[in-house]
């Protein structure tokens, strides 16, 4: 046991943050992020710099880091409070999946695009009818000759608006129910019948889209794994999600408190429930923290993430809620005014923390996933 | 960075939870109800197998390991609800020297301690020596007299110090300093032995809603069962890094020490006591019985909670830190 960085990894953390120190202005950090802006330009960067898919094997254009590197680069993004990264799709999701289950020619086709973001990615998975339950989806890929036709609805979508490629699951046997009968797919988001509108949220903003897609013609060499085995792709693409994603979480979080901390100075706050509750959310963070920790040791030692890290997402999520709201309960009723200090930073990540036990995986099914795989107590459905 | 237990520290703990499976349900209540409170004899074994001196220099008769070794021993007893004074006897070392240290090592001393100004004593009629800190310094306090006091934790009894004889362990000058280091690994041990009983009590919700029927279905089948279990599990696993990461703080004099010992105090006192109450309500009515176990984790949990200060108390110190000019937290 030692909690400290061992020398390799505090020289990766020194040269990533003299990176940063050097290529990231500071007029481009911080502040509430708006998902209007196009940060290609900073992708681009990061791409030049190696840190794009850093846990990529070199085969495929990755710089083949250990997972502590990727972990070390999510903390000190989140710390400097650095633009998000147009390919997190691609390079988290879509890659992975493509890596695991692609052939050698989609690998080939489709791999160094994501990582320099000349291509970006977007996720059609959720859809109106189907989201915890993403197994009763039902968007259509009906085979006709060399090609499927897709028709139907996905939702959620962030980045739809300006992606050039999509994974797609599709129910490509009508007759089929449940798990069976998905096809997995490559949707070239520029094809005739794919229809993007902007889905406003509570903030105001609109950081998701909603896919239409009317008899939207995809080659059948663009499926990934085999046709019926969708849903097994689609797995794989969920575990890269909740992969190291803690790392990012928290450190975004470390981000939040620090500013909670700032304002209550700045208020002179003495109030002891106020108080009370900042402390509790610093402790949370740490528990958090060196959760992380626990869990990546596992997976360095054996590959596969072990199940300290499950919890993570659902008590950061709620940990942001409650963290947002302390904020706003400090600033008192001029909390309402949206163009007050921080230019509403705290207005906008409250009610956007709503979505985070919502995103990704609901609360609800965490907590069913924590109880039935980690547990081992008996299935609810 | 390693965030695990090395294979010694593992064969460790089964040691320790091989040797403590001696400690079923009906042992432990056989022991809470006893007139002393505990098997005295137990203490010459646990001598033997090194954990009375697991963290004291090898050049004491010790083994010479440290403060994560000591919590790894410390997390199955709480989790075995083991009730001799191991954990009070341990939180007083910091305040001993040489041949003191050797006797403990030997099993030929016990130690309590009284640092809190409250005048309450854990385990005080389980040992002979008490470490007691006043302006002057810290004493060793032998031949005292004790007023025992009806605690809810049978297995962890508090008493009352009178008389006795006094030799001064530590001077007025380093004293703050040493009652500190003593608070601290008290913390730190207080929430190594919550993870050992909240890990304890969710195993048996488990066990208990995998198989308990009503309405024709395991309890287990029902989010309003399994949902506040899944809660147990994600902040058992945060309590278990907290704890984790005071201790090895503890035991590397890391600058973080105070600050992690206190948060994991606050954060496992508290969610042990929480995982005993979700247990105690998964259970039903057989899980409000003098009969069942949980209530004896169930007090234990909450004498954890207690000690020293409710882990508000701990929450406050942080808060004031934190925003402190200068904090110097990160």
């Amino acid at each position: 046991m030692d909690l400290r960085d061992n020398p390799e990894e505090a020289a990766f953390r020194a040269e990533v943050r003299a990176w940063l120190d050097e290529n990231l202005p500071d007029e481009q950090r911080g502040g509430r992020r708006s998902f209007d802006d196009d940060s290609r330009e900073w992708s681009r960067k990061v791409y030049d710099a190696g840190y794009a898919g850093l846990t990529w094997p070199k085969e495929f254009g990755g710089a083949g880091a250990p997972y502590s590197h990727q972990a070390i680069l999510f903390e000190e993004w989140s710390r400097y409070e650095a633009p998000q990264h147009m390919g997190v799709i691609g390079i988290g999701m879509a890659g992975p999946t493509i890596i695991a289950h692609g052939t050698d020619e989609q690998k080939t086709r489709y791999l160094s695009k994501i990582l320099s973001s000349e291509a970006i990615w977007c996720q059609g998975f959720s859809e109106p009818g189907a989201g915890s339950d993403l197994a009763g989806l039902r968007t259509r890929a009906d085979l006709n000759g060399d090609h499927f036709v897709v028709n139907g609805q996905k939702v959620w979508s962030s980045f739809a608006h300006i992606a050039d490629w999509c994974i797609l699951v599709t129910r490509s046997d009508p007759d089929s129910e449940k798990h069976a009968g998905m096809t997995y797919m490559v949707v070239d988001m520029h094809s005739p019948g794919v229809e993007v509108r902007p889905l406003r949220q509570i903030t105001g903003e609109a950081e998701f889209n909603e896919i239409f897609f009317t008899d939207v013609k995809v080659p059948v060499e663009n499926v990934l794994g085999e046709v019926g085995q969708g849903w097994a792709v689609a797995m794989t693409t969920l575990l890269h999600e909740r992969g190291t994603l803690g790392f990012a979480l928290t450190a975004r979080l470390e981000v939040e408190i620090r500013k909670l901390v700032a304002l209550a100075r700045q208020r002179d706050v003495d109030d002891p429930v106020i108080l009370d509750g900042i402390a509790r959310e610093w402790i949370e963070l740490q528990a958090l923290k060196y959760t992380n920790y626990r869990a990546l040791t596992r997976l360095m030692k054996t590959g596969i993430p072990g199940p300290e890290g499950s919890g993570i997402k659902l008590n950061w999520s709620e940990a942001n809620q409650r963290v947002t709201k302390l904020a706003l309960e400090i600033l008192g009723p001029d909390s309402q005014v949206m163009n007050g200090e921080l230019g509403g930073y705290w207005q906008f990540n409250q009610l956007r923390s709503r979505g985070n036990t919502i995103e990704a995986g609901t609360s609800e099914i965490l907590r069913n996933i924590v109880a039935e795989r980690v547990l081992g107590l008996p299935r609810s459905r | 960075m390693d965030f695990s237990f090395t294979e010694e520290q593992e064969m460790l703990r089964d040691q320790a939870r091989e040797w403590l499976a001696r400690y079923d349900t009906d042992r432990i209540a056989e022991l809470a109800e006893s007139d002393e409170g505990w098997d005295a004899s137990s203490w010459s074994e646990l001598a033997e197998l090194g954990w009375t001196g697991v963290s004291i220099p090898e050049e004491q008769g010790g083994v010479g390991l440290g403060f994560v070794e000591q919590a790894v021993i410390l997390e199955e007893l709480g989790r075995a609800l083991y009730p001799g004074p191991f954990a009070s006897t341990m939180n007083a070392l910091p305040a001993l020297e040489g041949e003191r240290l050797e006797q403990v090592a030997a099993g030929e001393a016990r130690w309590s301690l009284s640092l809190n100004g409250d005048g309450l004593v854990p385990d005080l009629a389980a040992v002979d020596h008490v470490a007691v800190a006043d302006e002057e310094g810290i004493w060793a306090v032998t031949g005292f007299e004790v007023e025992a006091l009806p605690t809810m934790d049978t297995t962890r009894r508090l008493g009352r110090l009178s008389g006795g004889e006094r030799e001064l362990l530590v001077g007025a000058v380093d004293a703050p300093l040493v009652v500190a280091q003593m608070r601290m690994h008290a913390q730190g041990s207080n929430a190594v032995e919550a993870v050992g009983i909240a890990q304890k009590v969710m195993e048996l919700s488990v066990e208990y809603a995998s198989t308990r029927e009503q309405f024709g279905r395991p309890l287990g089948v029902y989010q309003a069962v399994s949902h506040p279990l899944a809660d147990t599990y994600i902040e058992t696993e945060l309590s278990r890094s907290l704890a984790y990461w005071a201790a090895w703080s503890i035991a590397e004099s890391d600058e973080q020490a105070p600050v992690a010992a206190a948060a994991a105090k606050a954060y496992a006192t508290e969610s042990a006591v929480l995982a005993c109450e979700r247990a105690i309500q998964i259970h039903g009515g057989i899980g409000f019985t003098w009969e069942h176990v949980l209530h004896r984790y169930y007090k234990r949990a909450q004498w954890l909670a207690a000690y020293g200060g409710f882990p508000a108390v701990y929450r406050r110190a942080i808060a004031r830190s934190l925003l402190a000019p200068a904090a110097a937290l990160a």
